[in-house]
């Protein structure tokens, strides 16, 4: 895992004292709430509807034991008890209070942790492959580029006010787990001609526009991909409208320049930016690579006892292949049935913080879908971890089903919401789990959003839903065949939306229409994509 | 036409030159380009940058306008400037905050006029926020990247 060095530990550190005397400046009356907005917003501090919000930047979702346990530890200290993963590989508390803010962030600084540029409009925290540097189809690890953007896009001068947030995901395998193509710049890692590069698409995202990413260079050597992402932001920076923020992001300057003619502005402004001379070393990505180095991994035990059916529902579901065959990589749902995806109780966090430490050399990530990965788990202790994440109520078995549900905060926190969320994920997974249905089903994403910004990813949902406002009435609207993966897709919209009850039911009535056509191996996307809309809204609306 | 939107000197609060301040005033990214004679031109938000490189020889003074803090444009249009050369004054006007301080300078703003004049102590705590900096700008420091493999 990357480890700061002095100068990475100095500029966290500076960041905590100039967020310290921002607030003391806004306390004295220096700075107006206008203008103190932006520079908390840039800090990860989010007014809520009941309180503040605090984001914690965790970069490419990678952590260590020491980290998640502070991150438990404010938990308890500062909010009330929970800590909320989320779909930006974050984690966030929805109870903080402003005096604390300070000194939340310095407890962070001291195991290398920090909120900085978690929102704003500047460059997000980057993202990445839950499975980076675990997983048995990647070209490379991620991380080091990742590592070595997400320092270019710390503090950057030029880029701090962007028309709108910017965020980037880096990922080098052929599957996408990272939802690449619906971020603002998509990295994939890859070879040509033996030569390792980065292959850019810009210009996707969700919200209310949903756009997949088109591609706009196949190729950048390596020595350059720091020059050809700052030519990225700065044609952004310049042409990005800023006379609506819900056309600001840059997807709509792609989108209303065209790729090609944004792709001619980036070449020439790249063709510029290389006279500069602005691309760190070349040794800076070796610095950088043996951070990443594969633990000591040691041949094992390839199979497991399969005696106890629990556990081995558990093994089938939530553990996925390694690069190390007497490894799997576990992950941990945080999605019981009938719970708030992504929450975990301070307790449980050091729970998965020691678990790690023990059987997954003191490493950990967060996934997009609001789970926590065990990178490198031994085949011979699942049983061991399996019976420990059981007893901590963090055992269920339920990666990549009808249970694994994203949802955003919703109405329960959210000041822009229409809709609940959360209520809506625990009745559906309350329903087939009752029906105990989800086996069955297999593979299917649904992914649940409050409003039309999409936190909630609805749009790249198997199924996905939206929360919207009806005459004052909360009110569902369903869609299909969205995919976040490497068969990225937008879904459709099925027809006229449900009330709470009626989504429900209509989550059920679409699976039904699923087994009943689906062929042999078919997920329900599969199924959705042969047979199209038509029999689904025939069962919807009759 | 009076294409003039001079302010005078004394409202630049912090100035990092050692010549004479520029004290004509300033005319348009337009104007500029069609009169020959102008040696300080003002730049807005939506100006491009790049058609005042074939003038900046004759240049002593770029003001950049910030109408509002949050409209970043006038960041890329000051790098723009110093790579290509400009070595006069740069000179940040408008909604110039303390916060925004540190990320100018480092772009090649080498004055600054707020609309509102800021605290003294408070901006020169600003201006040396960064020890050390990631990334290569106009201010040509050396990157925390470069240090590491001296
Ligand atoms: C509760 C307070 C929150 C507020 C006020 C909020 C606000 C917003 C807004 C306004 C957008 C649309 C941006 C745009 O299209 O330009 C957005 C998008 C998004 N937010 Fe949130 N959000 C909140 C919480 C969350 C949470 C908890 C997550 C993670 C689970 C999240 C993840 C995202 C993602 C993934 C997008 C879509 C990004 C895209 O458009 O490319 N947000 N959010
Ligand atoms: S999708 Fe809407 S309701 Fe949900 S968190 Fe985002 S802004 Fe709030």
């Amino acid at each position: 895992m990357y480890k700061y060095d002095h100068y990475d530990q100095a500029m966290v550190d500076a960041r905590v004292e100039e967020f310290r005397d921002q607030a003391r400046r806004r306390l004295e009356g220096k700075l107006t709430e206008d203008q103190f907005k932006p520079l908390r917003l840039m800090n990860g501090l989010y007014l809520q509807l009941h309180a503040y919000m605090l984001r914690v930047a965790i970069p490419y979702g990678t952590l260590n034991s020491r980290q998640m346990t502070a991150l438990g530890d404010i938990a308890d200290k500062y909010d009330r008890g929970y800590g909320h993963f989320t779909t930006r590989q974050n984690i966030q508390y929805n109870w903080i209070k402003l005096e604390d803010a300070a000194d939340i962030l310095a407890d962070l600084a001291k195991v290398e942790m920090h909120a900085i540029q978690t929102s704003g409009n500047c460059i997000r925290n980057i993202s990445s492959d839950h499975f980076a540097g675990a997983t048995y189809d990647e070209l490379v690890d991620p991380r080091p580029y990742a590592e070595l953007l997400r320092q270019w896009s710390s503090f950057h001068p030029e880029f701090t006010y962007l028309p709108r947030k910017f965020k980037i995901a880096v990922i080098a395998a052929e599957k996408d787990r990272a939802a690449m193509r619906l971020h603002d710049i998509g990295i994939q890692i890859v070879e040509q001609n033996g030569e390792i590069g980065a292959r850019f698409f810009v210009g996707g995202g969700m919200g209310r526009t949903p756009m997949i990413a088109p591609m706009i260079r196949d190729f950048v050597p390596l020595d350059q991909l720091v020059t050809y992402a700052e030519a990225c932001l700065r044609v952004y920076n310049r042409y990005g409208r800023r006379d609506n923020k819900y056309k600001a992001r840059i997807k709509i300057l792609v989108h209303e320049l065209g790729a090609e003619e944004y792709t001619r502005q980036v070449e020439e402004e790249f063709a510029h930016l290389l006279g500069q001379g602005i691309e760190p070393p070349r040794d800076e990505l070796e610095r950088i690579k043996p951070f990443f180095a594969d633990p000591p991994f040691e041949d094992g035990p390839k199979m497991v006892d399969r005696s106890d059916p629990d556990f081995a529902l558990w093994v089938d579901r939530n553990t996925v292949r390694h690069k190390h065959n007497s490894y799997v990589s576990a992950v941990i749902s945080l999605k019981p049935v009938g719970g708030i995806p992504g929450d975990a109780t301070g307790e449980q966090i050091r729970t998965m913080a020691r678990l790690a430490k023990q059987y997954s050399f003191d490493e950990l990530r967060v996934m997009h879908t609001q789970n926590i990965v065990l990178p490198h788990v031994k085949i011979a202790d699942l049983h061991a971890l399996w019976t420990e994440l059981d007893a901590a109520d963090l055992g269920a078995p339920n990666l990549d089903t009808v249970e694994d549900i994203i949802a955003c905060p919703g109405l329960d926190y959210c000041a822009l919401a229409n809709a609940r969320s959360i209520t809506v994920a625990q009745r559906i997974s309350e329903n087939f789990a009752a029906k105990r249905r989800t086996e069955e089903l297999g593979e299917l994403k649904l992914k649940i959003s409050g409003c039309i910004n999409a936190c909630g990813h609805h749009h790249a949902g198997h199924i996905g839903i939206l929360g919207v406002d009806k005459k004052g009435k909360e009110n569902y609207q369903l869609s299909l065949g969205g995919s976040e993966a490497e068969d990225v897709s937008l879904a459709k919209i099925t027809g006229p939306g449900f009330d709470e009850d009626g989504v429900v039911q209509a989550v059920e009535t679409v699976t039904d229409v699923y087994l009943k056509h689906r062929e042999d191996g078919e997920r329900f996307l599969d199924t959705y994509r042969r047979i199209g809309m038509d029999p689904f809204k025939e069962a919807l609306y009759g | 036409m009076d294409n003039s939107l001079g302010r005078s000197p004394d409202e630049v609060q912090f100035r990092f030159r050692d010549d004479e301040v520029a004290d004509h005033g300033t005319v348009t990214v337009d104007a500029c380009c069609d009169q020959t004679n102008a040696t300080a031109v003002r730049i807005e938000p939506g100006d491009d940058a790049r058609v005042l490189v074939p003038f900046l020889d004759r240049l002593a003074l770029i003001e950049v306008n910030f109408p509002a803090y949050t409209d970043g444009r006038g960041y890329s249009a000051a790098r723009i400037l110093r790579e290509a050369g400009y070595t006069g004054e740069l000179r940040a006007v408008g909604d110039v905050l303390i916060d925004q301080l540190s990320h100018m300078r480092r772009c090649g703003f080498d004055a600054f006029a707020p609309d509102t004049p800021l605290d003294e102590e408070d901006a020169k705590r600003a201006f040396a926020t960064w020890d050390n900096v990631y990334q290569s700008a106009a201010d040509r420091r050396r990157t925390i990247q470069e240090l590491r493999h001296e």
